[in-house]
């Protein structure tokens, strides 16, 4: 099953310049594991020395932020659209 | 061969040292997250894990070149306190406009009213746009100038539109601020009189801030909150300076702080934590619990749940708009912050809101807007809970100024009747409510 993966402008170079990558998985994990494998170098900029991902890190899934709905298991549909986002909080 | 050293002067005596070695006080950006060092610039993000970047200074230098007496010299504003802001060239940072060093009042009747021996208010009500925004303004609006901006904006829940309004006019900068569309009328117009562009956003605050990034990113402004925030919000140390100073150079033991972004909370800490570094008190650990309205709790609700992560809330909704961010920057600081010290974050109700406004009137004299009102009555609950203890030497730092939202106390205060214009139709009304309150 593959989701439609956004990648936000400063981790573009990462994947090869592109905006928007075509990932398999069946959960948001599954998805950032695959992406680690075909562009190594996004694990460390979204998890944290204790393997979680990044305070300042948003990750939505058809517009909502997983930590309202099952975190790095929520599942996926096919050709579900899933954006990493940098927090941008208010303040 | 005898060799004299030049005597170390003791902190607190030292004089003031020239400009040059003051200058070197500044050692760059850092990021709070993964420690990444960066230079000083108009940047607030680390590109590496995204996390917040704050100002480093030199301790060491400030600890030599600034005294209480070199403070005491400096003007009666939050310039006495330059050498511990993140200007490049303080001596050009101050526009002469007085902002800050505002009242620190001893509040006798609100703490016996709440149970509080030692309760003092922090009045930034009465700063020159009636907030204590104008402090983080005035630094932003010095630092966007070093950094040669000729435009300066702001996202805001209202009280930084009018202080950013205000400041960048004055100095001549192009000035733009972005509000929710439901902010307060009075708000708005507090904002619009001092000829800046506003832009009345359709959405929360968190929809204007988000706008707000992607108009940083396009256009090359000052963005208070944003591209600017590391250096603006150092501004809110100087609450902290001036409590202390006040206070006869010493901490108090409990502060009291509204949440929005959770920044002046985290930052009257550090400026604490700052005067014990460079030896202008003895170094304490200051106590500190938060306020938060019912309405956008997100921290309070977290610091309940036990949780180190703050969710965000979608839909702010609360009579207390200038604390109407639901995703605020620095809860997680806070959060750590606050549990480190043994406070809490409280949340409070419309209703105990407009209580805690009237309250604070009635017994001390200080018309505060509806974060005041939140203040208060979070301030109450902890002392009914044990977090803020009856002996504690207490400081509530009271943001705003009532004006700016009347109609959030109107529903606790009786309307006043008409009379007749005779004095028989004013005996019988002292007849009916009694010789005055």
């Amino acid at each position: 099953m593959a989701v439609k993966l956004r990648i936000p402008t400063p981790l573009r170079s990462l994947a090869g310049g592109a905006s928007e990558l075509d990932i398999e998985g069946g959960t948001v994990s599954e998805v950032l594991t695959t992406l680690e494998r075909d562009h190594p170098g996004f694990r460390e900029r979204l998890y944290d020395e204790r393997g979680e991902i990044r305070r300042f890190v948003n990750i939505y899934v058809a517009g909502e932020d997983i930590r309202f709905l099952k975190g790095l298991d929520t599942p996926l549909k096919e050709g579900e659209e899933v954006s990493i986002v940098p927090a941008v909080a208010g303040g | 061969m005898t060799i004299t050293l030049p005597a170390t002067p003791a902190p607190g005596r030292a004089a003031r040292a020239d400009q040059g070695a003051a200058g070197q006080r500044l050692l760059g950006l850092r990021c709070r997250e993964c420690g990444r060092d960066f230079p000083i610039a108009p940047i607030h993000v680390c590109d590496f894990c995204f996390g917040p970047l704050e100002v480093r200074y030199d301790y060491d230098v400030l600890a030599r070149t600034v005294s209480r007496e070199s403070i005491q010299q400096g003007p009666l504003s939050i310039w006495r306190y330059a050498d511990l802001l993140p200007l490049a060239d303080p001596a050009i940072a101050d526009t002469g406009w007085r902002v800050g060093f505002t009242p620190l009042q001893p509040a006798p009747r609100l703490g016996q009213a709440l149970g509080l021996r030692d309760l003092w208010i922090k009045n930034d009500s009465v700063n020159p746009t009636f907030s204590f925004k104008d402090r983080v303004v005035a630094v932003a609006s010095a630092k966007a100038r070093e950094f040669g901006f000729d435009t300066f904006a702001c996202a805001s829940t209202g009280n930084l539109a009018s202080a950013v309004a205000a400041a960048g006019i004055r100095v001549g900068l192009k000035t733009f601020v972005f509000l929710p569309w439901d902010t307060e009328q009075s708000k708005i117009l507090n904002a619009l009189v001092y000829g800046a562009t506003l832009v009345s956003v359709q959405g929360t605050y968190d929809d204007v801030n988000r706008l707000c990034s992607e108009i940083a990113d396009r256009h090359n402004w000052a963005f208070c909150n944003i591209n600017v925030r590391p250096y603006y919000s150092e501004g809110s140390k100087t609450l902290a300076f001036e409590t202390a100073e006040q206070l006869g150079w010493e901490a108090p033991d409990h502060v009291v702080v509204p949440i929005a972004s959770g920044s002046l909370l985290t930052k009257i800490v550090k400026g604490f934590d700052e005067l014990g570094k460079v030896g202008l008190i003895e170094p304490k650990q200051v106590r500190v619990s938060g306020a938060q309205a019912a309405g956008c709790n997100p921290v309070a609700h977290a610091f309940e749940q036990g949780w180190d992560a703050v969710k965000p809330v979608q839909r702010p909704d609360t009579v207390a708009k200038s604390l109407a961010i639901g995703n605020p920057a620095d809860g997680y600081y806070v959060l750590r912050l606050v549990r480190e010290r043994g406070g809490a974050v409280r949340d409070a109700s419309n209703a105990e809101i407009a209580e805690g406004m009237r309250l604070l009137a009635a017994t001390e004299g200080v018309f505060a807007e509806t974060a005041g009102g939140v203040t208060v009555a979070v301030l109450k609950r902890l002392v009914r809970e044990g977090v803020v203890r009856p002996d504690e030497r207490v400081v509530a730092y009271i943001t705003g100024n009532g004006l700016k939202t009347l109609d959030a106390v109107a529903p606790v205060l009786n309307p006043a009747p008409v009379v007749e214009p005779t004095l028989k139709a004013f005996d019988d009304f002292l007849r009916r409510n009694g010789a005055g309150a």
